[in-house]
């Protein structure tokens, strides 16, 4: 029984780093764009979120897709202005960039908001467990799941199925054959960049209950999400996934079962996946 | 036979010209020199300076000169760190430049055996290991607290005089003119260290691992070298920072540092040794006046500026801060000036 | 060629270095000068932040004047990190020629600092960080935030005789967390209790839902519980979702995790939660009240225990002037400073003469409902509580 709990925990806590990570995976593992600030748009959502809901009343389940809309719109924003005319320039500086973005976002979020914690107040309905045949099951958590799980569904259909799919896939592959076939690329770069924000600020609003939500959120978090994408490898969606649930229920399992060890699991974890597969466990051989 | 002679010569050459001295420098170490007179009052920050430049130079040998990235130089930082911390406050060796190159090479034993583990993979497979060991270990420093002194850090060093003779002093003059004299010391050992055949080698493995492995270079072996000296430096680093604050604390390992070390370089260019030490006067200065003018939000100027600099581009900054200094050295009939070369990894 | 221009790069950045410290330079003046050092960044932000601000309140309604000296705050942020503390505190000491260091976030940074204090004799006035052994390091150590064991203790008595039998402790894996532990541990098995479970919690932690199922499956009366500020939100909220308030575990711990910072935006899952504090914004007394009021007002949050420590810290120096008559050196003020009694928002408190710690009432606590806000309500006192830590040597 409290086999099946810490199972169903690591998943949500799985699946809650999966969205937060999944743009993470798209732009560096598909664009090649090192984006450190890739929490700050988790954390806009956030407290997009948090304001809407505590501020002026609306329900939470309203509040979620306004928090990806923003999140996204400010991603778009910035892609056009900013990150567009660095997807050509060296790693460095794109890491020296975006971790300027992130001072920015984490002082002037200090600023505006104040740096204790911030909380969502949420229904009734998504507080305490419900017993499923003995089983007691958070419900927020399994909000969580089915809202993930539905999200990585669509995501995937998206890549594979739709039209837009395809020629992601295409001006990735060769940017330079696919706007010669006709493809806007820097078009689709920035809706792509645009949904992977729009997802991390989802996932910011959702885990705020979980991780909690503070302005130092992009810096405390950033390093989850480099583990889950170098660990799934950042070729495709299905890497990060599975990599977010390993992670998820083996940092449960293992500091349910081994708490003194509870600061290690995720690392050593990492350490070894890594030096097993360099490239991640899904990753491509040749992985840039 | 000539022909690879002659060939051989002209390399010589090249690397002998690169390697001479030149009076820029002279320059540079000649005001590194004048700060101890200058600011009596600012000896404090100067010593931070003259670490974290040393830590800096660190970096760029690993990064700069062999391409290897890495989020986890603290791992180094914080070993050297603490062994000085140890080593200190348990009287093991009292003197305090002994006790520095002791701890420089622990560092260094860190250095080599986790140099294995950072030799396969991708860039983003180098930050991550790096920073996955410099975080165990800091977990590892929480929990042997009856060690290290857990999150209290290591309490009630005290340092004895250098070389028997010299105190630290509450004004940190002392401390700094040991800082500033073992960051020459060591920063002559790595212009003589890039400057030599194997440094030459290195940056062949940088600009391409597979071509230089082909050319008979043994990639892995000089790369195990060269993590395992930038070991030792980072670990010098460290050590110097506790002994000049008799503090050793479980952020020597934290990744902000690493972080904050990966700007520093970057600010300053890397690839040519004199980077970190300019990006860390540059780093200390900015963050010391944003944070006197606004003690809570300067981490948003400093974010404003690396975002700014980034969108400049680092070579056009580097000519325009070169503009002046150009137009004195045509006045004296020196040939047209060219722009910096960056010999950045990407 | 490219070597001539790259050097001309370090020349001018060494002219920089010259330019930029003759812009910072500092100047001396005629006034008396404190030196805070809090975390104005970082995770221990909100800590330096309420102190800043209750300073800033204090001084608008006293104004800045005592004995004829004007006082005059010089605010450095050392986002927590003792290297940082210690580098500021010397620089304010030889440069700005303060006359009191005050504030310290955290543990660390009080300590770094002590030998300075020692050493320039200069007082070191601790509104923060709340391990025992600091004011022992340093004869110029004043506290006026808390110790550890004060609230620990008092938890572990209460608990033990008021039925709780067995109960499973949940601290951070850190220094102020293995303090806590350690105390409670003592005295709540004195007094006939049992620990059933002890689990350390990393301090970087995000999901505390691996640990609470432990709690869960150890079936105590109560948790203890202490992990540092910012994460008692977090820890409430999945302790509630758990249903280990459905299943009559209760909570139970020092205050810190019920900071009113925080609580009332915890939800109804933090009612109920017993603690052990030095202060409660519901603390009924007109002084409190009033102070609550107006911290509000400037600051649009309700004061929480750091705030109190940073106001009676700056009360204590404004007091200390007074009484020395202006006179501003080392001694005099710590002389002055040991044995001073008043009445505080909190409470009555005093500085103990010998140890120059705190002496204050601690309160038992319960979370609930008042007017539709969670506040800390007091139902029971341990009057004029001394640091257990030391009075056990």
């Amino acid at each position: 029984m409290t086999l099946l709990t810490i199972l169903f925990d690591g998943v949500a806590y799985g699946m809650l780093l999966f969205v937060l990570a999944c743009g993470l995976a798209v732009t560096l593992g598909l664009m090649n764009f090192v984006n450190l600030a890739h929490g700050a748009f988790a954390m806009t959502g956030g407290y997009v979120c948090a304001v809407l809901v505590n501020r002026s009343g609306l329900p939470f389940f309203a509040a979620l897709p306004i928090a990806f809309l923003v999140s996204a719109a400010v991603g778009a924003l910035l892609e056009r202005t900013l990150y567009r005319h660095l997807y050509a320039r060296s790693h460095l500086d794109q890491v020296l960039f975006t971790i300027g973005l992130v001072f920015m976002s984490v002082t002037a979020t200090d600023y505006f908001m104040g740096s204790s914690q911030t909380f969502i107040k949420l229904p009734d309905y998504l507080q305490g467990q419900i017993d499923i045949f003995g089983l007691g099951v958070g419900r927020y958590r399994l909000m969580i799941i089915v809202i993930c799980g539905l999200l990585t569904i669509a995501l995937q259909m998206i890549l594979s199925k739709t039209r837009f799919g395809s020629r992601l896939r295409a001006a990735v592959d060769d940017p330079r054959a696919a706007s010669g076939l006709g493809i806007n690329v820097p078009q689709v770069f920035a809706l792509t960049f645009a949904f992977g924000c729009g997802l991390a600020g989802m996932g910011g609003a959702l885990g705020a209950e979980i991780l909690g939500l503070d302005p130092y959120f992009p810096l405390k978090f950033m390093i989850y999400f480099l583990i889950v994408v170098t660990v799934g490898g950042s070729s495709s969606i299905t890497g990060p996934f599975l990599a977010s649930l390993l992670l998820g229920i083996g940092d449960v399992a293992g500091k349910y079962y081994v708490p003194k060890l509870g600061a290690f699991v995720i690392y050593t974890m990492m350490i070894v996946i890594l030096i097993w597969r360099p490239n991640g466990l899904f990753g491509r051989t040749n992985a840039r | 036979m000539t022909v690879s002679e002659t060939l051989r010569s002209q390399v010589g050459t090249f690397a002998v010209a690169r390697g001479r001295w030149h009076w820029p420098e002279a320059v540079f170490w000649g005001l590194a020199v004048a700060c101890v007179f200058l600011f009596p009052n600012r000896y404090l920050i100067l010593t931070e300076i003259a670490w974290l430049a040393l830590f800096a130079l660190s970096l760029d040998l690993i990064l700069g000169y062999a391409g290897i990235v890495s989020l986890g130089h603290a791992a180094f930082f914080g070993f050297g760190g603490y062994a000085a911390g140890l080593l200190a406050l348990h009287h093991i060796v009292d003197e305090p430049v002994l006790a520095l190159i002791v701890a420089g090479l622990a560092a260094m034993a860190l250095g080599f055996v986790t140099s294995f583990l950072v030799m396969r993979g991708s860039d983003l497979t180098r930050l991550m290991v790096t920073l996955g060991i410099a975080l165990l270990l800091r977990e590892l420093a929480n929990r042997f607290s009856n060690i290290t002194g857990g999150s209290d850090g290591l309490q009630g060093i005290e340092m004895a005089p250098i070389l028997g003779t010299w105190s630290f002093d509450i004004f940190g003059k002392v401390g700094f003119i040991y800082c500033l004299c073992v960051l020459f010391v060591l920063f002559l050992l790595a212009r003589r260290i890039v400057h030599s055949p194997f440094g030459l080698s290195l940056r062949a493995i940088r600009n391409n691992p597979l071509r230089a492995s082909a050319i008979g270079i043994p990639v892995n072996r000089r790369l195990i070298a060269i993590y395992t000296i930038a070991a030792f430096f980072a670990g010098v680093a460290g050590a110097l920072s506790t002994q000049t604050t008799a503090l050793a604390s479980l952020d020597g390992f934290a990744f902000d540092r690493s972080a904050d070390l990966m700007l520093v370089l970057i600010i300053g260019g890397t690839g040519y040794l004199y980077g970190g030490l300019i990006g860390a006067v540059i780093f200390k200065l900015l963050q010391e006046l944003f944070s006197t003018l606004t003690p809570q939000y300067w981490q948003f100027w400093i974010g404003l500026v690396l975002v700014v600099i980034v969108l400049i581009g680092r070579e056009r900054m580097h000519r325009w801060a070169l503009y002046l200094p150009n137009l004195v050295m045509r006045r004296f009939g020196a040939k047209a000036p060219i722009v910096l070369p960056e010999g950045d990894a990407t | 060629m490219s070597i001539r221009t790259r050097m001309m790069w370090q020349a001018a950045a060494g002219v920089a270095l010259l330019g930029g410290f003759a812009l910072t330079a500092a100047q001396a003046q005629e006034s008396v000068k404190i030196g805070l050092i809090v975390p104005m960044t970082g995770g221990q932000a909100s800590t330096g932040q309420q102190i800043n601000n209750a300073i800033k309140l204090y001084m608008q309604k006293n104004g800045d004047t005592v004995a004829g000296k004007k006082i005059e705050i010089i605010l450095k942020d050392d986002a927590a990190l003792p290297d940082n503390t210690k580098r500021l505190a010397q620089e304010l000491i030889v440069n700005d020629k303060v006359n009191v260091i005050a504030g310290f976030g955290v543990t660390p940074a009080a300590l770094a600092a002590a030998p300075l204090a020692t050493q320039a004799k200069i007082p070191e006035v601790v509104m923060a960080a709340g391990t025992s052994i600091i004011t022992e390091r340093s004869p110029y150590i004043v506290r006026t935030s808390f110790t550890l064991a004060q609230s620990s203790t008092i938890i572990g008595d209460w608990a033990a005789k008021n039925g709780i039998k067995k109960v499973a402790t949940l601290t951070s894996d850190y220094a102020p967390g293995n303090d806590a532990l350690n105390f409670f541990k003592e005295h709540f098995t004195a007094g006939g209790g049992q620990i059933v479970e002890e689990v350390k919690v990393p301090l970087a932690n995000p999901d505390f839902a691996p640990f609470l199922q432990r709690m869960k499956d150890s079936k105590p009366d109560a948790v203890f519980v202490f992990v540092p500020a910012g994460q008692g939100g977090n820890f409430m909220k999945q302790y509630a979702e758990r249903g280990l308030d459905k299943s009559g575990i209760k909570v139970i711990g020092p205050g810190d995790v019920m900071d009113d910072d925080l609580l009332n935006n915890m939800g109804d899952a933090a009612l109920g939660a017993v603690t052990a504090h030095l202060y409660s914004a519901a603390h009924p007394s007109a002084m409190n009240k009033e102070f609550v009021a107006s911290y509000k007002k400037a600051f649009g949050s309700r004061p929480g225990f750091m705030a109190v420590s940073g106001y009676d810290g700056i009360h204590l120096i404004y007091e200390a002037i007074k009484k020395s008559g202006g006179k501003v050196d080392g001694d005099s003020l710590i002389a002055a400073m040991k044995g001073m009694a008043w009445e505080s928002p909190r409470g009555p408190i005093s500085i103990d003469p010998e140890t120059r710690d705190i002496v204050q009432n601690i309160y038992i606590r319960e979370v609930k409902k008042v007017d539709g806000e969670l506040y800390n309500i007091e139902f029971a006192t341990f009057e004029n509580v001394k640091d257990p830590g030391k009075t056990k040597k």
